[in-house]
């Protein structure tokens, strides 16, 4: 592992796009950043804007409406660039998989490198999701 | 002329100052995650971030805007924050380099970094980054005319003498400035202005992450972020050390003494970090009229008290 690949795992900053959710997933996302849980451990942080991000956190189903906006973001993001789908909605679809107006899991849209299923998933299942992560490349 | 390169680049300018500064900023991560309970990051993740930031990221520029303005900003910023790097550590580290910088040319090189943020803001075209510039201005205009009543506190108590080698000399010779009553309200109001100038908490406005996304740096990313964090960093070490020369005396670097500077670095920056972590963010206006009026109002009876000779 070179000198670039230390850095970059060691500092993975976190940007939030959340879709049609049911605000649970948002809400253990949070959970990881508190003091129990801490992913700044890891040098992990949330940061606002796109332009910092090393790491694309999606959760909730991505309907019709969400799916231009999602591209957006992506294609706004400083390359390059993890993207993590968090929840079953995120995964799959989750129970709004059969709504009308669902335009498809997170992976049709862009490409994902970490799926972290459950409904919503534990904060500790979201740290080994993000272990996994670190542990990929 | 060598000599003058070692100084700049080396020795105590630019990589000395980076590379303690950085290891502040990951001290105060650390700190604030202790405060909070956390385990925090480790010390070196400023390093890590930043190396991140310059080799691995891409550098992304506005589609509308100027984008030479909007990358020189940086490479300005950083310009500013190690020439007055170089300036406040000769005389702190007590190296007689030919030219004697001043109280007034430290003061004007500090304010390069801040400008430099609110020009590459604009030059973005992005409206956030607006906002952060503006409050980033309004934020500079009320706090440098307390900053500079605090040097004109400074300098008649250093027998009016605006050299930074006079103004340690007086204090070693004598008695430490911040152990008298005016010195104490100088100190308190400087900690302050040092606070708005490194945009920390409960300065903050021009950057709120969670209310405009990172403000006046929402456009900046790879290797230009890079160089607005090294300024960052850099200047994490040469205001505190800045505190230091003005009210603690400076530094000797000589056996027992060492550690009492390293004490007295240690405490500026605690002290720093706490306030950042006990206080909410201010609104501009209560920024603005904390500094306009209340600040500037302590400084001045600092002044007629130093002036009576407390
Ligand atoms: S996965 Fe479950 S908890 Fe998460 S957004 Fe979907 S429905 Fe809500």
């Amino acid at each position: 592992m070179g000198f670039k690949d230390f850095c970059f795992k060691k500092s993975l900053w976190l940007f939030h796009f959340g879709g049609a959710s049911c605000n649970n997933c948002d809400i253990e996302i949070l959970d990881c950043l508190t003091s129990r849980y801490d992913v700044e451990r890891f040098g992990m942080k949330l940061v606002g804007s796109p332009r910092h991000a090393d790491v694309l956190l999606v959760n909730g189903s991505i309907n019709k409406r969400d799916k231009k906006r999602l591209l957006e973001v992506y294609n706004q993001l400083a390359k390059p660039v993890l993207v993590v789908a968090i929840g079953a909605c995120g995964c799959t679809g989750g129970i709004f998989a059969e709504g009308i107006t669902f335009a498809g899991p997170v992976d049709k849209i862009i490409p994902v490198d970490v799926y972290i299923p459950g409904c919503p998933p534990k904060p500790e299942a979201i740290l080994a999701g993000i272990v996994k992560l670190l542990n990929k490349k | 002329m060598v000599a003058d390169l070692f100084y700049y680049f080396i020795y105590p300018g630019f990589l000395f100052t980076a590379v303690v500064g950085g290891l502040i900023a990951g001290v105060d991560r650390k700190i604030t995650a202790r405060v909070q309970f956390r385990k925090g990051p480790p010390v070196l993740q400023p390093f890590y971030d930043f190396f991140k930031l310059l080799l691995v990221k891409e550098t992304i520029l506005p589609a509308k805007g100027s984008k030479i303005t909007f990358l020189l900003a940086p490479v300005f910023a950083v310009f500013g924050a190690s020439a007055s790097a170089v300036l406040i550590m000769l005389p702190l580290l007590g190296i007689d380099a030919g030219f004697r910088g001043d109280v007034i040319v430290v003061f004007y090189l500090l304010t390069i970094p801040s400008l430099s943020y609110i020009i590459g803001a604009l030059a973005s075209g992005n409206p956030l980054a607006a906002i952060g510039g503006s409050r980033e201005m309004k934020l500079i205009v009320s706090y440098e005319f307390t900053f500079i009543l605090i040097i004109a506190g400074i300098i008649l108590k250093a027998e009016s003498s605006t050299s930074l080698y006079r103004i340690i000399e007086v204090q070693q010779t004598g008695n430490a400035f911040i152990g008298t009553a005016s010195g104490v309200l100088l100190f308190i109001a400087a900690m302050f202005c040092i606070q708005a100038k490194l945009g920390l908490v409960p300065f903050d406005m021009g950057e709120a992450e969670t209310e405009i996304g990172g403000g006046a740096f929402i456009e900046y990313s790879g290797s230009a972020y890079a160089l607005i964090k090294l300024t960052k960093y850099m200047l994490f070490f040469t205001l505190p050390a800045l505190i230091i020369l003005f009210f603690m005396g400076g530094v000797q670097l000589t056996g027992i003494h060492i550690l009492w500077s390293a004490l007295k670095l240690i405490a500026v920056i605690l002290l720093i970090t706490l306030i950042r972590n006990t206080n909410p963010r201010l609104k501009t206006g209560q920024a603005m009229r904390f500094f306009l009026i209340w600040m500037n109002l302590f400084v001045i009876v600092a002044i007629v008290l130093s002036y009576l000779g407390y």
